[in-house]
């Protein structure tokens, strides 16, 4: 699915990424992991074409996205702070974006499931957090894109609408999807994440599943276990 | 019994005789018994008149010397066939009416006219079309006289051999009016010439001026029109002229000018209308003018300053859209302006008597940027030259602090 | 780009801001024409106007524009869309609803003044294009700007020193260099100075319309044949075109090398 091959890339002297390998090919929930600065955000947006890489190979479902921006269709993303233009309405957002992918998506039901009927008629402008991030969960979920990248989905979010961003998640992995979470909750991670990738100083430091992570670092508990990576790393 | 008299007594029996003997009309056509007008001249006698049948007559070098009125009937065509000038005029009271008179010979050493008068009295010119020209109307020492609706159409390329279009030489009290002069050097030329009056004519597309005086003094020009021409209007060295309801327009060039006045004393400049000349009034040494009701639109400078002009006053006029309204090349003023309308005017009328509060400043620190470095014409209107003009407006150094107007209209006259 | 910039395009027109701008043209327009009752007079005020302020609002709009609507940029960076159309779609979306704003603005006013039956009306028209090519001009160099600079208060304080330096800054250097060279041949070399200033460009057309009599009195052959034929109307349009298409190109190929 993605495949990630000697990824390199630096902001001025900053060099962020370091030759990242990785390849993606399983379904179901990958969360990728790491302290502030390893890189988690820039990976994800190389992925999405965001920010253009130094040098290496990075390509989805086979094809380099190197001047391409039709892969992206494939692609559903949830940016981490959900920002709009303060003079569209809601429902204006939602039928907009609809436009620009040219596809049919199924907004009522998040709507629904969201409670975001009453804000339809409202100006971005005028939402508080919460609200922006459910319309922004909306949009990112609305469509059937076999690879869906989620950065930070729980910020700002009540616990009601948690549980619904838990159950639409697994419901996505059950039709059979690759999903990409950056996360700061570790207790989200734990029960949602069927896989880690743990970055640390631009590269990919841990690959597996929780139970190898745990057996790795000899611990039981999941954030002991993300600590003890960072202390073998500093020992 | 002195020369003078001689000549009254003299005319007053040629009157006479006019008046007894039964004037005859002398007939000229192709199938006439005079077949050309010069021939017609030699038989006709004093006060007859020569009718001059639709045709075209090949002559030139026509000589009239006794009083006779030549009519043209539809235009007759006088060929001069380029070979010298066409008809002088060396008697009094002759009358030319109606001819059509071409292909005049262009010469470097002597001045060919179409019609030349020479120390006659009491001519009268008339109706009278010239075409392919080099002089036109040349009036010689001559006096009381009158060009009245002539229409001369030069096709002057070069100002060394081209003539001018009515030319006035030591000759007084003539009036020329509704003439229409274009393409030749100069449209009218006065030289010498007092006690003119030039009214109504249209002088336009002239290489040279449209209307030029030299040393002629107490002329009136009133309601003509100047466009286009190479450099305008020239006044210059007499005393005493008159210039009312003339409309100056569209004189674009280098040198060009509405009006050029140099060493002009005395004279009054009213009612006129100058319309997008380089230079509205170009005044170079000239003493006690008054210039009042006239229009200055959308000029490039409606009134330039060049050396000591004194004592000239400045009223009543509408400046308006003029790129600069004034440009003096002194720091020196002792011109008085007020009651001017001024578009550029920014100040305000507080107690609303129809008079701004604060004095107009017509000078611009631009214009005087640009007499030194003529290239800097390029950034007019540009914020940064306003930001230059509204300090020197505030505290003058380089422009005449007392060169204002203490008294500029709020509303145009 | 056509979707975006439609929806960039409503995004503004609905905004405060460009109601204000519109506003500000409305309530000169009117104030110029029928407090004034002067047409000849209104058009020159407005043409000094437009040449000064067309510039700072594109300025300051584009910038604004790009750094306020980041994040949605970054929603739609995500979204199977060419980088460059979604940049160059904001860039027009700003571009036009400005000039639709100052067009509408002062077209209202001077129609309902009876400017057709006028001969102002080129004059006037050419007001138009001029605001119109100042406005794409400017708001090309601001998202320019907006694009190299991250920090967004780095961006406006550039925006308004490009202002600065082009309204006035320029102008003075230039007649200063003017002035120290006097003694040399400068009109080709004045005329090409105003070709790298758009506003200096701008007032070029405006000044062949209201002081060519003067523009006339220069006595340089370069100068007479710029000011005295088509040619310097040519040019400057071509100039102008230009300066619209040189950083629009720019957009286009650092919107395609940019992170975000």
């Amino acid at each position: 699915m993605i495949h990630i091959e000697q990824l390199h890339k630096k902001f001025g002297k900053n060099k962020v990424l370091k030759g990242v390998d990785l390849d993606i090919n399983s379904k179901g929930i990958i969360a990728i992991l790491g302290p502030n600065g390893s890189g988690k955000t820039t990976l994800i947006k190389s992925i999405l074409g965001m920010v253009i890489p130094d040098s290496g190979v990075l390509s989805v479902n086979g094809t380099s996205i190197k001047k391409n921006s039709q892969y992206r269709d494939q692609i559903d993303y949830l940016p981490q702070i959900a920002n709009f233009p303060a003079n569209l309405k809601v429902k204006e957002l939602i039928a907009m974006i609809k436009d620009l992918r040219n596809r049919p998506g199924e907004d009522h039901r998040l709507i629904q499931l969201f409670k975001l009927e009453p804000f339809l008629s409202k100006k971005l402008g005028n939402l508080s957090g919460g609200t922006k991030q459910k319309v922004n969960l909306v949009l990112a979920l609305m469509f059937d894109s076999p690879i869906i990248i989620l950065d930070e989905p729980t910020t700002g979010l009540d616990p009601i609408a948690l549980i619904h961003l838990k159950e639409l998640i697994s419901e996505e992995k059950v039709k059979g999807k690759t999903i990409l979470i950056t996360s700061h909750i570790m207790s989200f991670v734990e029960e949602m994440a069927d896989e880690i990738v743990f970055l640390l100083e631009g590269k990919v430091y841990f690959k597996g599943n929780i139970g190898a992570l745990k057996s790795q670092t000899e611990t039981t508990n999941f954030e002991q276990a993300i600590a003890n990576l960072l202390t073998q790393e500093n020992a | 019994m002195n020369y003078r008299n001689l000549h009254i007594i003299f005319l007053l029996i040629t009157l006479l005789v006019n008046a007894f003997a039964k004037a005859e009309t002398i007939t000229v056509c192709a199938s006439c018994q005079h077949t050309s007008l010069s021939n017609a001249i030699t038989a006709a006698q004093a006060g007859d008149t020569i009718l001059v049948k639709k045709g075209t007559y090949k002559e030139y070098n026509i000589v009239v010397d006794k009083p006779l009125t030549i009519k043209g009937e539809n235009f007759p065509i006088i060929d001069g066939e380029d070979k010298g000038e066409i008809i002088r005029i060396v008697s009094d009271n002759v009358t030319i009416d109606g001819l059509f008179i071409i292909n005049v010979g262009t010469s470097y050493t002597s001045d060919h006219a179409a019609i030349r008068v020479v120390r006659s009295e009491h001519f009268l010119i008339q109706n009278v079309v010239l075409e392919k020209l080099f002089f036109g109307i040349y009036i010689e020492k001559s006096n009381n006289g009158k060009v009245y609706h002539n229409k001369v159409i030069g096709d002057a390329q070069d100002e060394y051999n081209s003539g001018n279009g009515i030319q006035l030489w030591y000759s007084k009290n003539v009036e020329v009016s509704n003439n229409i002069v274009q393409k030749v050097r100069d449209g009218i030329y006065l030289e010498f010439s007092d006690d003119i009056l030039i009214k109504d004519n249209v002088s336009t597309n002239n290489l040279r001026y449209g209307l030029h005086f030299m040393f002629s003094n107490d002329d009136v020009y009133t309601n003509n029109t100047f466009e286009n021409n190479g450099a305008g209007v020239a006044v210059m060295f007499s005393k005493r002229i008159k210039m009312f309801n003339n409309t100056f327009k569209k004189n674009w060039g280098t040198a060009a000018f509405g009006i050029l006045l140099k060493e002009i004393n005395d004279a009054e400049i009213k009612d006129n209308l100058f319309e997008e000349n380089t230079v509205a009034i170009n005044i170079e040494g000239s003493n006690r003018i008054v210039y009042s009701g006239n229009d200055f639109i959308r000029n490039g400078y409606a009134i330039k300053v060049l050396g000591a002009c004194y004592n000239n006053t400045i009223e009543k006029n509408n400046f308006l859209y003029n790129s600069f309204d004034l440009s003096y090349n002194s720091k020196l003023n002792d011109n008085v302006f007020r009651d001017n309308y001024w578009s550029n005017y920014t100040g305000y009328d507080l107690d609303k008597d129809g008079v701004g509060d604060v004095p107009f400043r017509p000078v611009k620190l631009f214009s005087y940027v640009v007499n030194k470095t003529p290239e800097t014409i390029i950034l007019m209107r540009s914020l940064f030259i306003d930001i230059i003009d509204f300090s020197e407006k505030v505290s003058p150094v380089f422009t005449p602090d007392n060169l204002q107007d203490l008294t500029p209209k709020m509303t145009r006259y | 780009m056509l979707k975006i910039l439609k929806y960039s395009f409503f995004d503004l027109i609905r905004s405060r801001w460009s109601y204000v701008y519109l506003l500000f043209y409305l309530g000169l327009g009117s104030v110029l024409l029928f407090l004034n009752n002067d047409l000849s007079k209104a058009v020159i005020t407005l043409m000094n106007v437009i040449t000064i302020l067309v510039p700072l609002i594109g300025t300051i709009f584009g910038v604004m524009y790009y750094y306020n609507s980041k994040e949605f940029t970054e929603l739609l960076l995500a979204q199977p869309i060419k980088r460059s159309s979604i940049f160059i779609g904001q860039y027009l979306g700003v571009a036009l609803s400005l000039s639709m704003s100052l067009i509408i603005g002062l077209g209202i006013p001077f129609a309902l003044y009876g400017l057709f039956q006028s001969d102002e009306i080129w004059d006037f028209g050419l007001l138009l294009v001029t605001g119109t090519f100042l406005t794409l001009i400017f708001t090309a160099l601001a998202f320019n700007i907006a694009l190299y600079n991250e920090n967004k208060i780095k961006g406006f304080s550039y925006a308004i020193l490009l202002w600065l330096f082009m309204a006035v800054i320029y102008d003075g250097l230039f007649l200063m260099s003017l002035v120290a060279f006097q003694s040399y041949p400068l009109d080709s070399f004045s005329i090409g100075a105003t070709m790298f200033n758009p506003i200096d460009l701008s007032r070029i057309l405006i000044l062949l319309k209201l002081d060519i009599s003067a523009l006339l009195g220069y006595t340089g052959a370069v100068f007479q044949k710029f000011f005295g034929t088509g040619f310097g109307l040519l040019i400057s349009i071509v100039a102008l075109s230009l300066w619209v298409v040189l950083p629009v190109l720019n957009i286009y190929r650092k919107s395609r090398k940019k992170d975000f």
